[in-house]
């Protein structure tokens, strides 16, 4: 890969702003599920485009990291290929679509179809990471039942749910228990998303630049998805396969591919359908 | 009645900046008692009964609660988050407006269900259930389950809040004025319910009004206050009948006899 831009210090953030992310995430990994705040930078992308997620990749790459950086599932989307570019140009690091060459992975939507390894880290760009907001619009109330490990009221919008609809439907930001004790906003993933996140091998870190809070799931973090006991959490299911690489168990997306509403599923994750299609086409 | 209070009030104390709001209160309350608080508006109620339920701290005096595990509590002395845990388990408050004890974004079963599932409860069908009950119990069609609170009068409203307030079957409830903005037929029926409830489950009940009919109909003993302090106290009839103080007198006399 070239040099870093000789214009910007490496990886755009300076040293001081850097260690003082670093610190807020050593506090975010060492109290899983934890919001820890932390002295958000503007960034040169609005808010809302991976503010957060990107000063925490800023602050953890290094020169030999290899970075992934997908949107919606995708790596050739505008907001995945320009947040790529952004760290290749400042800081002169190898990029990849590949999951599993991948040391850093910053996402937003999706965590990958491949199994992540140990030593691989996952950043979420998380737009609101406050999952009581809903219930509780006062940040000093929502912190005192953080702090109280109160979180029955949680199970109303659940309630709600299956009252409403015969089931839970929320779809995507599903919440979720983090170590038996932190109630924790997964990023917007589907909520298909959610078993990966449980005892994964690989460490977690989440980033909001908006509400500059940070948090974190170590390696091998127990986390689980609120459910009723007789109403257990799923996730979704298609009667379709990818109409790409044939996969019957990755997310799908349906896309209309013409004007008479004729649809096509095909895998949300690009790395995965093409290396299902390569490996199809070498055999 | 047993010997021992379950609520001990001892010389409780609030200032709000220059002003004395609470004097030196102290009261007790025996179990399946139910104990009306009257006077003016500014004479101190309200704020007596929020420091009971632990939401405003008080200057001075302590809030005796024998809990249901046996010891007695300081709850004005207790670590927010034991009196936190303790008044959702044992202690019920009903506002005077229903919208301030309720939900009204999320149907009527998920308002009697929220303390419920606060409480620990996971079974969406037992909870389901107990809702549709307490629906039942305070004279709503349990068809309403899934409709919003907004929809309903404001006396089903009220009669909402009771369910909520009630459903984790509270060994004190505390009350605001329950009866007040209600028309009077609907506060019949509604003094109805809440005498009913009050007798079948045996709670205690400390009921703050400005409404001496509403005192006379519900309460075993009258507490009057006037200027944050206590003037006169006694068993109800006694209190309207033959009131000793000034200031009871002149309560009791400027009710229009109907």
């Amino acid at each position: 890969m070239s040099a870093a831009h000789p214009g910007y210090n490496f990886a755009y953030l300076d040293e001081q702003t850097k260690r003082m992310i670093r610190r807020a995430i050593l506090k975010a990994v060492a109290v899983p599920g934890y919001q820890v705040p932390f002295a958000g930078r503007e960034m040169p992308l609005p808010y809302g485009w991976g503010t957060g997620g990107i000063q925490v990749t800023a602050s953890i790459i290094g020169a030999t990291d290899r970075l992934k950086v997908i949107d919606q599932g995708a790596d050739d989307t505008t907001n995945a290929v320009s947040i790529r570019r952004f760290f290749a140009k400042t800081a002169g690091v190898a990029t990849t679509t590949r999951t599993n060459e991948a040391t850093i992975i910053q996402t937003r939507h999706r965590v990958p179809e491949t199994p992540l390894q140990a030593g691989q880290i996952m950043v979420f760009q998380v737009p609101i990471p406050e999952p009581l907001r809903w219930l509780e619009p006062r940040e000093t109330r929502s912190r005192r039942m953080h702090a109280e490990a109160d979180y029955g009221s949680m199970y109303v919008k659940l309630y709600e749910d299956i009252a409403r609809m015969g089931r839970i439907t929320t779809a995507y930001d599903y919440p979720v228990m983090v170590n038996g004790r932190y109630l924790m906003r997964p990023s917007p993933i589907p909520r298909f998303d959610n078993p990966k996140l449980d005892r994964s091998p690989a460490l977690m870190l989440f980033g909001a630049g908006r509400e500059k809070r940070i948090y974190a799931l170590p390696p091998h973090t127990p986390v689980k998805s609120l459910d009723f006991e007789d109403h257990p959490f799923t996730v979704e299911r298609w009667t379709q396969r990818c109409q790409r690489c044939g996969s019957g168990d990755s997310f799908l997306d349906e896309i209309v591919i013409d004007d008479r509403g004729t649809r096509r599923f095909v895998c949300s994750d690009t790395d995965h359908c093409d290396t299902r299609l390569e490996r199809r086409s070498a055999s | 009645m047993s010997e021992l209070p379950l609520l001990d009030i001892d010389r409780m104390a609030k200032r709000y900046g220059e002003r004395q709001a609470v004097r030196g209160v102290s009261f007790a309350l025996w179990p399946g008692e139910v104990l009306a608080i009257v006077g003016e508006s500014g004479s101190g109620k309200t704020t007596l009964l929020n420091m009971i339920a632990g939401r405003v701290a008080p200057d001075a005096g302590a809030v005796r609660f024998r809990t249901a595990a046996g010891p007695v509590v300081d709850l004005a002395a207790l670590p927010e988050a034991d009196l936190r845990r303790l008044v959702r388990r044992e202690i019920g408050f009903v506002h005077q407006n229903p919208r301030d004890g309720l939900r009204l974004s999320v149907s009527a079963g998920a308002n009697i269900g929220e303390p419920i599932m606060a409480a620990g409860a996971r079974h969406y069908g037992s909870i389901r259930r107990a809702a549709a009950a307490w629906l039942e119990r305070v004279e709503i069609d349990p068809a309403r389950l899934d409709d919003l609170p907004a929809t309903f009068s404001g006396g089903m409203q009220q009669r909402l809040q009771i369910a909520r307030a009630l459903v984790t079957e509270p060994r004190l409830v505390l009350m605001d004025e329950p009866t007040g903005g209600l028309d009077v037929s609907v506060q019949a029926r509604l003094l109805d319910l809440l005498r009913r409830l009050v007798a079948d489950l045996g709670i205690s009940v400390v009921l703050v009004t400005h409404d001496l009919g509403v005192a006379r109909l519900l309460a075993h003993r009258l507490m009057v206050m006037q200027q944050g302090q206590v003037v006169e106290s006694g068993v109800t009839d006694q209190v309207l009948d033959d009131p000793h103080h000034p200031y009871t007198q002149l309560l009791v006399s400027s009710v229009l006899a109907a």
